[in-house]
């Protein structure tokens, strides 16, 4: 009994230890100080003020258009591509594995400077769509590495019998793999846009002068001091996120939801 | 109870408040082969565990060698198992594998190794000491997980259905193993298994055990002839179980027509079940039969034919040599002793159970 | 035949986006200004500024995966026998958080470690020392640990769930008790995520710019920061190609060291 007391209460520790930082950041978004370093009450100015501000607005949008784009357009290819490596040969498959896998495994600084000499070769503008193009690029591997195993799992023959029993290639697809492989895309769609939205050091080399996402707005705010509203926006987004998070596990499951 | 080796004593366990042993009683002799059969959530693979130590019971003792070892942990035991899927250290060769328990206990090297060349000769697979796990098949796996096994020398080897990831020519093999390695070391098995052919052709002693409760124990011969109830004669081999009247001592009213029976003492006019081997079931002509049927099905199946024949409104699966074809008119006679009468069962649980494998 | 097609976008993308610009990094590295080979720019490393900041970025980063290892392995094991749904697991540790911005999160160790921040009002309320780390190696170290501490704990839970149950009943079976099982079974077995782990906390905190930007004060100069200002400030890109290219021999390494424990990439799913 001492034992699983010990055990929750490190695992306690350890949530504190992630949460910390998150909290304060909600906490600070009522400070009516505009200083982090001083509490000045309680305030809802920062909220107000938030939707006012047309910077981080126009920040915000970016942010979600590239996350949202980019995660779809990482999850067509990447969806495809664990498609298409399936029926590789395995030395094939291993060697495209390991492509797919350098962005993931290579320093971010270093994808995102390569990133930066190749646009710039290129002659390609920065601004979103080079942000774009590099995080669809950094979104594959979240993508393949979801679907992958769902891909795995599934029994080659199913699609087999749906083509014995008539189906075209196609329908076969949608109607029997689709379905199957289905979690692992949404999933996969999920992190890859995460994965987006929360990334700085790719987007801080590929972006151009005129375009700001949430991410390399703070940064340049860090020396000068960050704008209380971007607390408040914070704040705001992950609520919503969790309480969305909480709705979904709280319904009730349908019988799509496998066993994990 | 006398040389017994493993006593349980009113065990009881349950999982999410389901119950799955109630009040279970059984003694193991020394130097038995004994099989603990039943479908899947019988609670077979649950004492099995209580006695290798990996679940507590709620109620009850485990007595091994006249010592209770209830609260004993599994590395304190002097019994080994053979697991499901035989859960071999894929991280370690053969050798090492088989080496694991005598290293703990910190035998010599020179004792170890002699324990690796003669388990390995015991089990056929002379010279796999450096091959790794996963390169081996699925009967050499099995073999190394029993060689793991012995080689610590229990007193008690416990087997979780061990041969079921086999396919069936293997599995017949690795049964004949198994009785010769019983032979030879000496020791007690406890054998846990679905599987009512392996059961027969292994066993000293059967436990047929349903929804947590022993429904018979007996040797393959009394469990297969004279089952006990309903279950056991449906679980074991293909049977016919009729609902029938007990008239009087030797005499059994089923469907309407009057057999001669050997069985005594069930009283008058009682209502039995009977049990009748599908192989002692005799077609013959309809004026020679107690009662006339209709052939419905026919199979050919190698050794014998498989026959339906409808007869007053049961059908009967009949076994026989001879072929009679669909349609043909069949006469069912039965030998006094082939009837085999039990009670009706006295719980609801019983006459509920179903056979899922 | 069309299903050797489909692998064609994802292919061409490959090329374009992941293996041209490697290339693209390795050439700027190795040329200069004119465009003629050199090794000039790999050899500046050498520099008393450049060695100093990749020894330093090696220190902090091997002490932040150390941390992290003593802190995740237990998390996972502890994780692994809880008969939680692994996915609402995964998103309690690892995605949620990430839906507050990663410069704000490290920024909010600012506040709490700040010299009247909230710990330090924590520790002064309950009368014990005051903990003044903002601005040095200490405070990076906390925020690599911090941000890459999910990194470790995945691949280690996602081996050690994978452990068949009979296989530690085995070990225990045959004499082992709960120390010797995990000594002997447990820990090997889970190797591979280990070393998953490992290469995927060491690399960002290897080559990170950010937290010691944010949590190291100015005084602390990382070779993330040195290649950074390169690009950014200075202008130099064939200097910073140069030092990307020393950080990546690390990093091939670890790639290697990576793709060699986890043949089929299951280890790192998510």
């Amino acid at each position: 009994m001492m034992k699983t007391a010990a055990k929750k209460i490190y695992i306690a520790l350890i949530f504190i230890f992630l949460y910390a930082p998150i909290a304060t950041l909600i906490v600070l978004s009522f400070n009516a100080s505009k200083t982090r370093a001083k509490w000045g009450g309680f305030t809802l100015k920062w909220y107000r003020s938030l939707f006012e501000n047309e910077v981080i607005m126009q920040a915000l949008w970016n942010t979600l258009a590239i996350a949202f784009l980019s995660a779809l357009a990482a999850t067509l290819i990447g969806t495809i591509a664990c498609l298409s490596m399936q029926c590789m040969k395995k030395r094939n498959r291993t060697i495209l594995m390991g492509i797919t896998n350098i962005p993931m495994l290579n320093a971010e600084i270093v994808t995102g400077i390569s990133l930066m000499l190749l646009f710039i070769s290129l002659g390609i503008k920065f601004g979103f769509l080079t942000i774009l193009l590099a995080h669809i690029t950094f979104n594959i591997p979240y993508v393949i590495l979801s679907v992958m195993p769902r891909m795995k799992q599934l029994n080659p023959h199913t699609y087999e019998a749906a083509l014995d029993l008539g189906a075209s290639q196609l329908t076969a697809f949608f109607k029997v793999v689709f379905p199957d492989i289905l979690p692992g895309i949404l999933s996969g769609f999920l992190m890859a846009f995460t994965m987006s939205l929360d990334d700085f050091i790719i987007t801080h080399f590929t972006k151009g002068p005129g375009i700001d996402t949430l991410s390399t707005k703070i940064y340049t705010e860090v020396k000068k001091g960050i704008k209380p509203e971007m607390y408040a926006l914070s704040a705001i987004i992950f609520v919503s996120v969790l309480i969305l998070l909480i709705l979904v596990n709280y319904t009730p499951k349908r019988n799509g939801n496998h066993k994990a | 109870m006398k040389n017994a080796l493993v006593n349980l004593v009113n065990i009881s366990k349950s999982f999410d408040g389901q119950l799955i042993l109630d009040d279970l009683n059984l003694y193991i002799r020394e130097n038995e082969f004994l099989t603990l059969l039943g479908p899947s959530g019988c609670g077979k693979t649950t004492t099995l565990r209580i006695l290798g130590g990996f679940e507590k019971p709620d109620k009850g003792q485990v007595i091994f060698e006249g010592n209770d070892i209830t609260n004993l942990p599994p590395n304190k035991r002097n019994l080994n198992t053979v697991f499901q899927k035989y859960a071999l250290f894929t991280h370690m060769d053969v050798a090492e594998n088989i080496a694991f328990g005598l290293k703990i206990k910190n035998k010599s090297k020179s004792y170890i190794d002699d324990k690796i060349k003669y388990a390995l000769k015991l089990v056929n697979l002379d010279g796999y000491e450096h091959r790794m796990p996963d390169s081996l098949s699925g009967g050499q796996q099995q073999r190394i997980a029993i060689a793991r096994a012995i080689v610590n020398e229990p007193k008690l080897l416990l087997l979780d259905e061990p041969l079921g990831a086999l396919d069936l020519k293997l599995r017949q093999d690795m049964q004949y193993e198994l009785i010769r390695l019983k032979n030879e070391l000496g020791i007690t098995f406890i054998y846990v298994t679905h599987d009512q052919e392996e059961a027969l052709t292994m066993s000293d002693t059967i436990v047929v055990m349903n929804q947590g409760y022993i429904q018979q124990i007996g040797t393959p011969e009394k469990i297969y002839n004279e089952p006990e109830n309903a279950f056991v004669a449906d679980f074991i081999g293909d049977s016919n179980i009729i609902g029938a009247t007990m008239v009087r001592d030797r005499l059994v009213e089923i469907l309407g027509a009057r057999f001669a029976c050997v069985d005594e003492g069930f009283g008058e006019n009682k209502p039995v079940d009977v049990v009748i081997r599908p192989e002692d079931v005799e077609l013959v002509s309809p004026a020679e039969g107690t009662i006339q049927g209709t052939v419905t099905h026919l199979i050919f199946k190698g050794v014998h034919y498989e026959m339906e024949v409808a007869a007053n409104g049961y059908e009967w699966l009949v076994h026989s040599t001879k072929m009679h074809e669909v349609g043909s008119q069949v006469g069912i006679r039965v030998d006094p002793f082939n009837i085999q009468i039990m009670n009706k069962p006295e719980s609801e649980d019983e006459e509920a159970a179903h056979i899922d494998e | 035949m069309n299903k050797k097609l489909l692998s064609a976008p994802f292919i061409f993308w490959s090329v374009l986006f992941i293996l041209v610009p490697l290339c693209m990094v390795f050439y700027y590295g190795l040329t200069d200004k004119t465009g003629a080979f050199t090794l000039n720019n790999i050899l500046a490393i050498a520099t008393q500024e450049h060695s100093k900041a990749l020894w330093e970025s090696i220190k902090l980063s091997l002490i932040s995966t150390v941390i992290c290892f003593l802190l995740a392995y237990p998390l996972a094991m502890i994780l692994s026998h809880m008969n939680t749904n692994k996915n609402s697991f995964i998103v309690l540790i690892f995605i949620l958080p990430m839906w507050m911005n990663f410069l704000l999160r490290t920024l909010a160790w600012q506040t709490l470690l700040e010299k009247t921040g909230v710990i330090n009002s924590v520790l002064s309320f309950l009368h014990l020392p005051a903990l003044n780390i903002i601005n040095t190696p200490y405070a990076i170290v906390l925020g690599m640990v911090y941000n890459f501490l999910p990194f470790m704990v995945l691949p280690i839970y996602n081996v050690l769930v994978k452990i068949d149950v009979n296989v530690i009943n085995a070990a225990r079976d045959l004499g082992a008790n709960s120390f010797q099982t995990f000594l002997k079974i447990i820990f090997p077995l889970s190797i591979p995520g280990v070393i998953s782990g490992i290469t995927m906390v060491f690399v960002p905190a290897l080559t990170t710019f950010v937290i010691s930007k944010i949590l190291g004060g100015s005084k602390i100069l990382l070779i993330g920061n040195v290649i950074e200002q390169e690009f950014t400030q200075t202008g130099n890109w064939h200097l910073g190609s140069g030092l990307s290219i020393v950080l990546m021999l690390f990093i091939i390494f670890n790639m290697v060291i990576s793709a060699v424990t986890d043949k089929d990439g299951e280890v790192n799913a998510l």
